[in-house]
Order: C-alpha cells, then sequence, then structure tokens
C-alpha cells in the first residue's frame, strides 16, 4: 500500500481521474471522447464572437441561400446569413438550457427522492405515486404545455424540460436509497446512534451520487434534444437569437429546393451535442457498475 | 490409465490494472475413484483451478501454459466442440450457488430429461424417464416431486437436484467448487454424504475445492493446499495431517478449532494474503512466515519430494535452505 | 450488579407480505416469527453466545439486544434498566454502552468514507473531545486493533483493505465509544480462517483491557466452544439447550444439538465420524410445528411432543434443556 501523501489539488485529482479513464478499456474511452465533444462545442460557443466571421443576425453579408464555398464555409441562409457563424453562436441557448434544467431536476428531484425514500411508508408510497403519474405522461407534451403557459424564454423553456426530468431523478435516487438503506453500514451508523440527517447525507447520499451523474448526463442529452424540439414547435426564445434548433425548424422548407446546408449543419452540431453527452453517461455507467456489482 | 493428468499448469488475468498470475506451474494427478481436494483461502486460485479443467475460466483469463490431460488427452488443444462434447458428460462442475444455476420455469424432471436427451439423443423417452426416476431415488428426492418447480425446494434439496444433474450423464470426473458453503452443517454433512455414496455407485473421481479443510481432510484421499496460486503442498490426507511440513499448512492446522478437544491453544497466521497484482518476490509466503530466511525473499521454492508421496514448496527442505540463514 | 443484558420471553414477529390477491380476500395476517419466547442473561465481563443454524433467530435477538429492532413481545433489561420501549435520546445514550459488530466486513463499512472517519464517526455522534482529541483517540484505536502504523490507515478507503483488516476498522469503530457490551454478529464467519483467530484474539484481549462483556452469534459451533464461557443454542426462534460451555459440550441433552454436534467436520482423517440421521430441514419459521417444534425431524419423539412446548429445565449446574425427554 502507499505512504501516506498530502492531499493532492484538485488539478492534479482531475488529470490523474482523466488518466485512469484510459485504463478503463472502450467505457473509458467512450467517456472520454464524449467529454471531448461536449468540451469543445462548450468552447466553440463560449469563443464564437472572437472566431465567427460575421455577425450571425447580419443579413445580406453574402447571396442568399448559397451553398458552401470558401467565403462561406457552411453557406448562406434565406436571409444571406453566414451560416458558419450561426453554427459557432448557436449553441448558447441550448446549452444554457439544458445546463439550467439538469441544475433545477438536481436540486429538486434528488433532495425529495432522498428524504421520502429514506422515510418510507404512507410519505414514500403517495409521493411516488404522484411522480409515477407525471413520470407516465410523454415528456415532449408536458413541456409543450408548460412552455405554452409559461412563455418564451431561456429559464422558463428550461422549467418545462426540468418538470419533465425530475420523475427520472427521483426514481433512480428513490431506487438507490431502497437498496443502501438496508446495508449493513447504514445499520451500523444507525446502531453508533446517528441521526437521520447525518446518515441520509455522509451515508446515503455520496453513495447514491454515481448513479445521479449517469442520470444527469443522459438528462443532459434529452435536454438538448427536447430543447430542439420545443423551438422546433416554436415555443422557444424570440427569433433574433441565433439557436441551431430555429434554423433546424427555418431550414426545413428549402430542403424540396435543395438548399440542404441550411438544415443539416444546425443537425449535425444538435446530434453531436447530445451524442456527447451520451457517450458520457453511457461510458460512465458502464465503469461505475461493475463496481457497484462486486 | 492415469484419469486425470494436470502439468505445470499457469493461468493469467489479464486485466486492465495488470496481469494476474492466479495459478503458477501446478502439477498433480488423479486416479479412476480418487478425491482430491484443492485447500485454500481468499486469492488462492484454486476456483480458478478447479475452473480450467473444464476449459471455463472467465474472460480476462487465459490458461498460458502447461498440460491438462484427461484419460491420456490434452483438453487444452481440443477444438470447442470437441471440448464441450467432454463437458458434462467426462466432467461435471458442481457449483457453489445452487439457487441461480436452476430454470425456474422448468420442473425438475424436466430438466434431467433435457440433460440426457440432450446429450445422448440416442436414448428413447422411456429409458430417460427410467434414468432420471433412478437419479432422483438416489438424491433421496421422492418420485412425485419430480413435477414440481425449484423454488418450491429448499437450500439443501435445490443443491442435491445440481449434483444430481451434475452426475447424471455418468462423468469419470465431478469437480465441486465449495459445493456446500451457502449450506448449514447439518445439511452440509449429508450433501457430503450423499457425493461419497453417488461415487461409490457410479465410480467417480472426484475433486472438492473448499476453503475449510475440516471438510476436505475428512473427505479427500489426497490434499493439495494452495496459496496465492501456488502449490505449497501435496500429499494424502494422513499425511498432511501427521507431518505437516509446509509452514503455512501448519499455520492452518493450528488455526482450526476442532470441535472435540477441550482448551485448545489456536494461533493464527499474520499478515494477510498477498495483493495478487504484485505478489512477493520469492515464495510468495515469506512475509507471512515466521521461519523466513533470506533466500526466500529473493527466490521462489522448487516443489521437494519429501518421500511417501509428498510433496512441499519450501526452502526448509532443501539442502541450500538448510544452510542458509 | 453482575447482570448486565436479561432478555425475558424476548419475540420479534415479521408479518409476511401478502398477494394482492391475498390481501382482498383474507383478514388473517401470517408472521415470520423469528424469535418466539427467548430468555437468557449475560453476567457482567462474560462471552455469551447464542448458536445455531441460519434461521434459527439468533441474529435477530442480537438486533433486538441492541435495540436495532423493537421487540414484538417481551422485556430487555440492561444495567437494571427496562429498555424494552426507549427511543429517542434515551436510546441514543444506550449506544454509546452497547455497540455491535457485523458479519460482513465488505458491507459494514461505507465505501465512500475514509477510514479515520468512519472510526470517529461515533466520537461525533456522541460529541466526545475535541477535534485533535478525536484524531488521536482514533489513532490509539487503530493502533489497538493490529493496524499499524495508523497514521497510514486513517486516510484510506474500505476498497484498499482485505477482509481482515476492514474487521479490524469494525472492531476499532465499535470500542472506540468505550462501550461496555459488545454483541458481535458472526464476526469471522467471512474472513479466512487463517485470520479469523487474531480477530478472536483482539476480542478476548478487549475484554481483558476493557471489562467488555460479550454477547456473540455464531452458526460454528467449534468457534462457539473456543471462545464462550457460556452457550445457548437456538432452534427456529426457541433456545432448546443453554449453560456452561463445558458442560455443554461435554454432555449434550437436546436431541438437535447431539445431531448438530455430529455433523461437525473434524480436521482428523483418522477419526471416523457416527452421522446422526436426522429427518427433513429446518421448517420455516411462519409455519413453525405445533408442540416441540424439533419434534417433526427428532429420532426420539414420543406421543406428547406433537401437543406439548417443553420448558428449559435444569438438569445439572448450570445446563437447561427444553425437551421431554428430560
Amino acid at each position: 500500500m502507499n505512504e501516506v501523501k498530502a492531499e493532492p489539488g484538485v488539478l492534479t485529482r482531475l488529470t490523474s481521474g482523466l488518466a485512469s479513464l484510459t485504463r478503463k478499456g472502450s467505457s473509458g474511452w467512450m467517456v472520454i471522447i464524449g467529454l471531448v465533444i461536449v468540451a469543445a462545442l462548450v468552447v466553440m460557443t463560449a469563443i464564437a464572437p472572437l472566431i465567427a466571421p460575421y455577425s450571425p443576425v447580419k443579413s445580406m453579408v453574402g447571396p442568399i441561400r448559397s451553398p458552401p464555398s470558401t467565403a462561406y464555409p457552411m453557406g448562406t441562409n434565406q436571409l444571406g446569413q453566414d451560416m458558419l457563424s450561426r453554427i459557432f453562436y448557436g449553441g448558447s441557448i441550448m446549452l444554457q438550457v439544458s445546463a439550467l434544467s439538469v441544475l433545477v431536476c438536481f436540486l429538486v428531484g434528488v433532495p425529495l427522492g432522498l428524504f421520502f425514500s429514506y422515510v418510507g411508508g404512507y410519505l414514500d408510497s403517495t409521493f411516488s405515486l404522484i411522480i409515477d403519474a407525471v413520470y407516465a405522461f410523454p415528456g415532449l407534451v408536458i413541456a409543450i404545455a408548460i412552455a405554452a403557459v409559461l412563455g418564451p424564454g431561456v429559464v422558463n423553456m428550461a422549467l418545462s424540460i426540468a418538470v419533465v426530468y425530475i420523475p427520472s431523478y427521483y426514481r433512480i435516487v428513490r431506487s438507490q436509497v431502497l437498496s443502501i438503506k438496508e446495508l449493513t453500514y447504514v445499520e451500523a451508523a444507525r446502531s453508533a446512534g446517528a441521526k437521520w440527517h447525518t446518515i441520509l447525507s455522509r451515508y446515503v447520499f455520496p453513495n447514491v451520487i454515481p448513479s445521479i451523474v449517469v442520470v444527469a448526463t443522459i438528462n443532459f442529452a434529452d435536454a438538448v434534444l427536447t430543447a430542439a424540439g420545443l423551438t422546433f414547435l416554436g415555443l422557444s426564445v424570440s427569433k433574433a437569437v441565433p439557436d441551431w434548433g430555429w434554423d433546424l425548424t427555418d431550414g426545413r422548407q428549402f430542403l424540396s429546393s435543395g438548399a440542404w446546408w441550411i438544415i443539416t449543419f444546425p443537425g449535425l452540431m444538435i446530434i453531436l451535442l447530445a451524442l456527447g453527452f451520451t457517450l458520457i453517461g453511457e461510458g460512465l455507467s458502464e465503469i461505475l457498475n461493475p463496481k457497484l456489482q462486486r | 490409465m492415469t484419469l486425470l493428468e494436470v502439468d505445470a499448469l499457469t493461468i493469467d488475468y489479464r486485466t486492465g490494472g495488470g496481469t494476474v498470475r492466479a495459478v503458477k506451474d501446478v502439477s498433480f494427478t488423479l486416479e479412476k475413484g480418487e478425491t482430491l481436494g484443492l485447500a485454500g483461502e481468499s486469492g488462492s486460485g484454486k476456483s480458478t483451478l478447479g475452473l480450467s479443467l473444464m476449459r471455463l475460466v472467465p474472460y480476462p483469463g487465459v490458461i498460458v501454459g502447461g498440460r491438462i490431460e484427461i484419460n491420456g488427452n490434452n483438453i487444452l488443444k481440443l477444438s470447442n466442440n470437441e471440448m464441450r462434447s467432454i463437458r458434462g458428460k467426462k466432467v461435471a462442475y458442481i457449483f457453489q450457488d445452487p439457487m441461480i444455476s436452476l430454470n425456474p420455469v422448468k420442473k425438475i424432471g424436466a430438466h434431467f430429461l433435457e440433460l440426457i436427451r440432450t446429450h445422448e439423443p440416442e436414448t428413447s423417452k422411456e429409458k430417460a424417464i427410467e434414468r432420471a426416476n433412478e437419479i432422483l431415488k438416489n438424491l433421496g428426492i421422492l418420485p412425485e416431486r419430480a413435477n414440481d418447480y425449484p423454488h418450491q425446494f429448499s437450500g439443501g434439496m435445490r443443491q442435491r437436484i445440481m449434483i444430481g444433474l451434475a452426475i447424471a450423464l455418468n462423468p469419470d470426473l465431478v469437480i465441486a467448487d465449495e459445493p456446500t458453503t451457502a449450506l448449514d452443517v447439518i445439511v452440509q454433512a449429508k450433501i457430503l454424504d450423499l457425493l461419497q455414496s453417488l461415487r461409490e455407485i457410479y465410480g467417480m473421481a472426484m475433486i472438492l475445492i473448499s476453503h475449510d479443510l475440516s471438510i476436505i481432510l475428512e473427505r479427500c484421499d489426497k490434499i493439495i493446499v494452495m496459496y496465492a496460486g501456488q502449490m505449497m503442498e501435496y500429499a494424502s490426507n494422513v499425511e498432511l495431517h501427521k507431518n505437516p511440513k509446509h509452514p503455512y499448512t501448519r499455520g492452518l492446522l493450528q488455526s482450526i478449532p476442532n470441535i472435540e478437544l477441550l482448551d485448545q491453544r489456536l494461533s493464527a497466521i499474520p499478515g494477510s494474503p498477498p495483493d495478487m497484482l504484485s505478489p512477493p518476490v520469492g515464495c510468495r509466503f515469506w512475509p507471512r512466515c515466521s521461519s523466513a530466511k533470506k533466500i526466500c525473499s529473493a527466490e521462489e521454492p522448487p516443489l521437494i519430494d519429501v518421500g511417501r508421496n509428498h510433496f512441499v514448496r519450501c526452502f526448509l527442505y532443501t539442502e541450500e535452505g538448510a544452510n542458509h540463514e | 450488579m453482575s447482570e448486565m443484558l436479561r432478555a425475558e420471553h424476548l419475540a420479534k414477529y415479521f408479518p409476511v407480505q401478502k398477494s394482492f390477491l391475498e390481501q382482498i380476500f383474507t383478514r388473517e395476517m401470517r408472521y415470520v416469527k423469528a424469535v418466539d419466547d427467548v430468555t437468557f442473561s449475560v453476567d457482567r465481563g462474560e462471552i455469551f453466545t447464542l448458536a445455531g443454524e441460519s434461521g434459527c433467530g439468533k441474529t435477530t435477538t442480537g438486533r433486538l439486544a441492541v435495540r436495532l429492532l423493537k421487540p414484538t413481545k417481551g422485556k430487555i433489561y440492561f444495567e437494571g434498566e427496562d429498555i424494552t420501549d426507549l427511543r429517542g435520546e434515551d436510546l441514543r445514550l444506550l449506544r454509546r454502552k452497547m455497540q455491535i459488530v457485523f458479519q460482513d466486513p465488505y458491507a459494514s463499512l461505507n465505501p465512500r468514507m475514509r477510514l479515520g472517519d468512519a472510526v470517529g464517526h461515533p466520537l461525533k455522534i456522541h460529541g466526545v473531545a475535541k477535534s485533535e482529541g478525536q484524531k488521536k483517540l482514533v489513532l490509539e484505536v487503530l493502533d489497538k486493533v493490529g493496524l499499524a502504523p495508523p497514521e497510514k490507515f486513517v486516510n484510506l478507503y474500505p476498497h484498499q483493505l482485505s477482509g481482515g483488516q476492514r474487521q479490524r476498522v469494525a472492531l476499532a469503530r465499535s470500542i472506540i465509544l468505550e462501550p461496555e457490551f459488545i454483541v458481535a454478529d458472526e464476526p469471522v464467519s467471512m474472513i479466512d480462517v487463517s485470520l479469523r483467530t487474531t480477530i478472536i484474539d483482539l476480542m478476548l484481549g478487549f475484554r481483558k483491557e476493557f471489562g467488555l462483556t460479550y454477547l456473540f452469534i455464531t452458526h460454528d459451533l467449534a468457534v462457539a466452544k473456543y471462545i464462550s464461557d457460556r452457550i445457548a443454542i437456538m432452534y427456529l426462534g426457541r433456545i432448546i439447550e443453554m449453560g456452561d460451555k463445558g458442560r455443554l459440550f461435554l454432555k449434550p441433552a437436546h436431541p438437535y444439538t447431539k445431531a448438530l454436534l455430529s455433523a461437525i467436520p473434524i480436521p482428523d482423517p483418522k477419526r471416523k465420524r457416527k452421522s446422526v440421521e436426522l429427518a427433513g430441514e429446518v421448517p420455516s419459521a411462519i409455519n413453525i410445528p405445533a408442540g416441540c417444534r424439533f419434534h417433526p425431524r427428532c429420532p426420539y419423539k414420543k406421543e406428547d411432543c406433537a401437543e406439548n412446548e417443553p420448558e428449559l429445565v435444569e438438569i445439572e449446574k448450570d445446563h437447561f434443556v427444553a425437551c421431554v425427554l428430560y
């Protein structure tokens, strides 16, 4: 066993954590590739103002509906806007919405799940029924309904998506808590006299985190696609903001006339972002599960 | 002809974190009708060794060296099809956990019928039913119960059924991997008695794998004591009990409480089993050995013949070992 | 007083889940009678063992003794006080004096807690000593269980240790509050044979050093014989034989005890063991046989046995049996 060293700093731990991923076989590589994709897209969106050749909302920077060329690598849309610039800027809304919705889900779904399933009894059964009822609804339908009521805006979109996914967090947390609750080390904590909140925070929650992380990443991927869906249906932010979802919607009508680039590039970016998150989630769940099974 | 001959068998597990040499240089023989006990604690490699005799070592395990000969055939050279015809018919395996090894939606009688008719398709249905009933009788299961499902039987009964399935095709060799570890002591005694009586009826040889040295001493003709993947001692049960030579064997014998003795002095072996990813250099047992000398941490001891068909892997019994500090 | 723990007519029944149809159509509840009228006492400084096969109720009795479970019937006294109905703060105060060590060293430690934190957590819960004082106590107790140097072990996680080492950590955690009474639930069953004596010797050493009293639970009669002062054999929720260890093993009285002893493997190939023929298997604790609960399997059963359940009677000094033969 190793000598005791001083506590390594966060950066060291992060790098060694990433390095250890390479040793975990194909699942580790899935996580790494996913992380690279997501990181690249986030960085791209963040530095968009620095790298975009044109303003994404400036019309008529070139001929309308012109195909990809050296001047306009991704072509121009029906308003003569440069598609490449729109791609650079267009992920912003989507990333904000999905990040916010995952955050809300986490802050709401996880504590509720922890508390009610630990307490058990009637409270747990009743609440589970409510959650299951929400879960039974098709996600997009709920999101549409809420978005329609709340109106446009990043926060509102995030909220409507969050409501759809809170049940998933709740259910995963609940199933984990139910099994962890019976484990010997929890019993040991009780036998030492620990109070319920200590047990939840120090014994149950840390062991639930791996599964939550997996749900969160899949949730991200889903949120991206749902946000695209909401935008598609016109329930998103105003059209003035460049957004992949909008370009997807708009681009439909030009497909038949041959202007494939207007819908294709935004579509690819959405898929890429969702794929990135999915790879992280799938890879992580493969890595974390064998350990849990031991 | 010798039923089973194993020579210099070595098995590695190639994991992401490194290669574990789970079994190193194991050699032994088994004659028809004999019982061999593989004794060892966690990490000793005994289960891996047992599985390798059926070429069932799970991924990422790989047999990297040695020979396994059953009735003169090196099974390591057989094709998958040839191997499959040996499994179940010549060699059978009894696993530790009977709960998960039976098909929950199939009646017990049907388990036996399917087994017999799959491996010996020329058997007529009547003959197969006859044989199945015969086996059930030898297992002590009432004939009416052939129409029951696995969950209707207790743990001990299910293990009997597993044993029955293992011997149904009259194999030459049965490998029982911790067959009674999950069972209570009375049921354990009856299961082991059952195995013995079945062996007498059908004339099978048996390899019993267990961490419980008491049942191995009681029930096995020959014993191999394994530690960290290596054979440390190999002798008949009487000889091993009378003259344990290896410090590990002695330590083990001194740590098992004997129900018949009052006022026993038990002692423990200090330390813990080694990390198999980086086992100790030299003799794998030396860090825990009270008789360790300098040579033990430098070189691996060879297997020494000390007479009376008794072999030890320890420098205490070599000339150089006796002379060294 | 010399009597530390006393259980009187303890019982614990667990309701059986009814299937959906049963819930609608039947009124009666069925119970798993895990513990069904158990009476015994443990004196200060002694090691009292509850022994028996799985399902006999010994583990449940152990949990009842430390009040991890609430008895369905009966009473428990600790140092003369009735603790049967304790709850809340009183129960937490009791936890300082009574501790429990569990069977599975792989499951009894929180995988996400460092060993130092896990061992020191009881100190935090009960507000014993300040931060530096707690650290010192943790190091001391890790040293006592043989995990040296303790500074190395405080920062490790359970998965970095072997089973035997983990069980030592569990032991350390159980003694850090300096309790008076420890329930040890099969503490060595899942540990390699060569390491068992270390743990057992540690426990015996603590008895000498701290004046501890143990309630030891095991299915391994050979271990029970080695470590106990007094022993009780349980079957299907009841104690069927109990008393001084020497006398019980010298002259086992109950047919079940005899059968158990005869089934234990002896590590000596020259001894020929007589296997006592015992019919059938242990019945379910939901349908306990009427009368003496052992009678369906008993080779000596008489007519009376199916009707009356025998009580424990003293057949010699400190040796009790519940059987109609006596």
